[in-house]
C-alpha cells in the first residue's frame, strides 16, 4: 500500500473532514502524515506539536475516533484499509483544523489546587522524603503526567458535565496530597470535593485506559474520594 | 468534536453502561414493585389476582429480565466498591469478569427455578 | 453543592450500596427459592406475617433503597438531562419520601 487516504478535520467545531492522499512511507507517524499535509498539500493546516519524541504532550489529536499522541502513534497500528481519521481532542474548543483552546482544562488544575503549597523556605534543609513511604509510592504512580489532555479528551463526565474537574487535574492534586511537603491539604481537598470534583468520576476509566504514559487517574480519583470521605468523618473538611 | 462509540468501545465503559442502565430500569421498577406487595392490604385474594396477572409468559419473562439486571447491579457495584475502597491493583478486568459471572450465574439459577 | 455536601452523599450512596449488596443477595436467594412452584399469595404471606425478622430485614432495606436510589438519579439527571439546582433536589426528595412511603406500606402489608 502506497498512499493512505487520510481525513483531516478542516475549520472550527461547525467544520467537515477534507480527504488528502498522504504517500506511505517505512515506520511513518500520525504526526509525519499530518506535517506532510501542511507542508505538501495545504499550508494553512493548522496544527500542534513540539519535540515529537512523545516528551512535550503538545501533539495530542483525535486518531480513528481515539484520543492520541499523534508523535507516538505509527500509522501502521491505527490506519484501516488504508485509510486515517484525524481530528482535534474532544471536549475542547476547536481554534481551528487540528488545534484546540486547553484553557480551560489548565484553568481546572488551577480550581483543583494543583499548586505546590510550601511549607519551608530555601534557608531550611531539603526535607527528607523517604522513597518507600506510603505518601511518596502514591505520588509517584502519578507525577510523570505531562497535561496532554487525552484524558480530558477522553472522559465522558467531562463532555456531560462542563464543571467536571476532569481527570488530569485529579490526579495532579492526589499527587499534592501526598506530597509531605505540602502545607495546602485541607483547602486542596476541599476544592477538589466541591461541585464537580472527584466524587463526579464514575470510574468509566477510559482516562487510565487512553493515558499514553499508561497513568491511572482513576485510581488517583479513588484516592481522593477515600481521603475526601475520611476528612469529612474527623470533621475536617 | 464529540466522541462516538470508538472512544468507549473498552470493557470497563460497558459496565459503566450496565451498571446504569440497570439502575435506571430497577428506579422505575420499585415504585410499581412496592405496589404490587401492596394489594396485600386488600387481603390475600387481591394478591394472588395480582399474581395469576404476572403468571403471562411476557411479564413473567419481564420480571426474569428485572431480577437479571438486579444481579447485575449488584456485582457492578460490587466491583465499584472494590475499585473505589480498597487499594488499587491492576485487577480491574479481574473484578469484571467475577461481576458477568455474578450475574450469569444468578440469572441461570433464576431461570431454572422458574 | 459544597465539599461536604458532595462527600456526604457519596459516603450514603456508597454506606447505603453495602448494605443493599447485602440486602439484595438474601433478596436474590429468597426469589430463586421461592419461584419454585410457582408463587402463591398464600405461601408468600406464611413466611413474611407476624414475622419481625422479615420486618426489620424489609424494613432496613426499603430505607437503604431510599437513600441509594435518589443519589444515583442525580447524576443521570445532571448529565443525561442537563437538569441541576433547586428544582432537581426537590424533586430527588419527593421520589426519596415516595420510594420510602410505598416500600415501608409494602413491609407492612406482607408482615402486619
Amino acid at each position: 500500500m502506497s498512499v493512505l487516504q487520510v481525513d483531516v478535520w478542516r475549520g472550527r467545531e461547525d467544520g467537515r473532514f477534507q480527504r488528502f492522499e498522504v504517500p506511505r512511507a517505512e515506520s511513518q507517524t500520525v504526526l509525519d502524515v499530518v506535517t506532510y499535509i501542511q507542508r505538501h498539500l495545504e499550508p494553512a493546516l493548522a496544527y500542534r506539536f513540539a519535540c515529537r519524541v512523545g516528551m512535550c504532550g503538545s501533539c495530542a489529536m483525535t486518531v480513528n475516533g481515539v484520543a492520541r499522541w499523534t508523535c507516538r502513534t505509527h500509522v501502521a497500528r491505527v490506519a484501516r484499509d488504508g485509510r486515517l481519521e484525524i481530528g482535534p481532542l474532544a471536549n475542547l474548543p476547536v481554534i481551528r483544523d487540528l488545534a484546540t483552546d486547553m484553557r480551560e482544562f489548565f484553568d481546572k488544575w488551577a480550581r483543583a489546587q494543583g499548586q505546590f503549597a510550601p511549607t519551608a523556605t530555601r534557608r531550611d534543609e531539603p526535607a527528607r522524603v523517604a522513597p518507600q513511604s506510603p505518601g511518596r509510592a502514591a505520588a509517584d504512580a502519578a507525577i510523570e503526567c505531562i497535561g496532554c489532555g487525552v484524558c480530558y479528551a477522553s472522559c465522558d463526565v467531562v463532555a456531560w458535565n462542563r464543571d467536571y474537574l476532569g481527570p488530569a487535574a485529579l490526579n495532579r492534586a492526589w499527587t499534592l496530597v501526598n506530597d509531605v511537603r505540602d502545607g495546602a491539604r485541607g483547602a486542596r481537598l476541599r476544592a477538589v470535593a466541591a461541585g464537580a470534583g472527584c466524587h463526579a468520576c464514575h470510574t468509566h476509566m477510559s482516562c487510565t485506559e487512553r493515558c499514553p504514559k499508561r497513568l491511572s487517574p482513576t485510581a488517583s480519583i479513588a484516592g481522593l474520594k477515600r481521603a475526601t470521605a475520611a476528612a469529612l468523618l474527623k470533621g475536617e473538611l | 468534536m464529540r466522541r462516538d462509540f470508538r472512544a468507549r468501545s473498552h470493557p470497563a465503559w460497558w459496565a459503566f453502561l450496565v451498571h446504569r442502565l440497570s439502575g435506571l430500569a430497577l428506579a422505575a421498577f420499585l415504585p410499581l414493585h412496592f405496589w404490587a406487595l401492596g394489594q396485600a392490604l386488600h387481603g390475600e385474594a387481591a394478591l394472588d389476582a395480582f399474581l395469576r396477572w404476572t403468571e403471562q409468559p411476557l411479564v413473567k419473562a419481564s420480571e426474569w429480565a428485572i431480577a437479571v439486571l438486579l444481579a447485575a447491579h449488584l456485582a457492578g457495584g460490587l466491583r465499584l466498591l472494590a475499585l473505589e475502597l480498597l487499594p488499587w491493583r491492576d485487577w480491574q478486568k479481574t473484578l469484571l469478569a467475577a461481576a458477568a459471572g455474578v450475574t450469569l450465574a444468578a440469572g441461570l439459577a433464576l431461570a431454572l427455578a422458574i | 453543592m459544597s465539599a461536604r455536601g458532595e462527600t456526604t452523599l457519596w459516603i450514603a450512596q456508597r454506606a447505603s450500596a453495602a448494605v443493599l449488596a447485602l440486602c439484595v443477595a438474601v433478596h436474590i436467594g429468597v426469589m430463586v427459592y421461592a419461584v419454585q412452584g410457582g408463587l402463591s399469595a398464600a405461601e408468600i404471606l406464611a413466611r413474611t406475617r407476624g414475622s419481625a425478622g422479615w420486618a426489620a430485614f424489609y424494613g432496613v432495606f426499603v430505607a437503604a433503597v431510599a437513600v441509594h436510589v435518589p443519589i444515583g438519579l442525580r447524576a443521570v439527571a445532571v448529565e443525561w438531562l442537563g437538569w441541576r439546582g433547586r428544582s432537581l433536589g426537590v424533586a430527588l426528595h419527593l421520589f426519596a419520601a415516595l420510594l420510602l412511603a410505598l416500600g415501608l406500606r409494602a413491609v407492612w402489608a406482607v408482615v402486619a
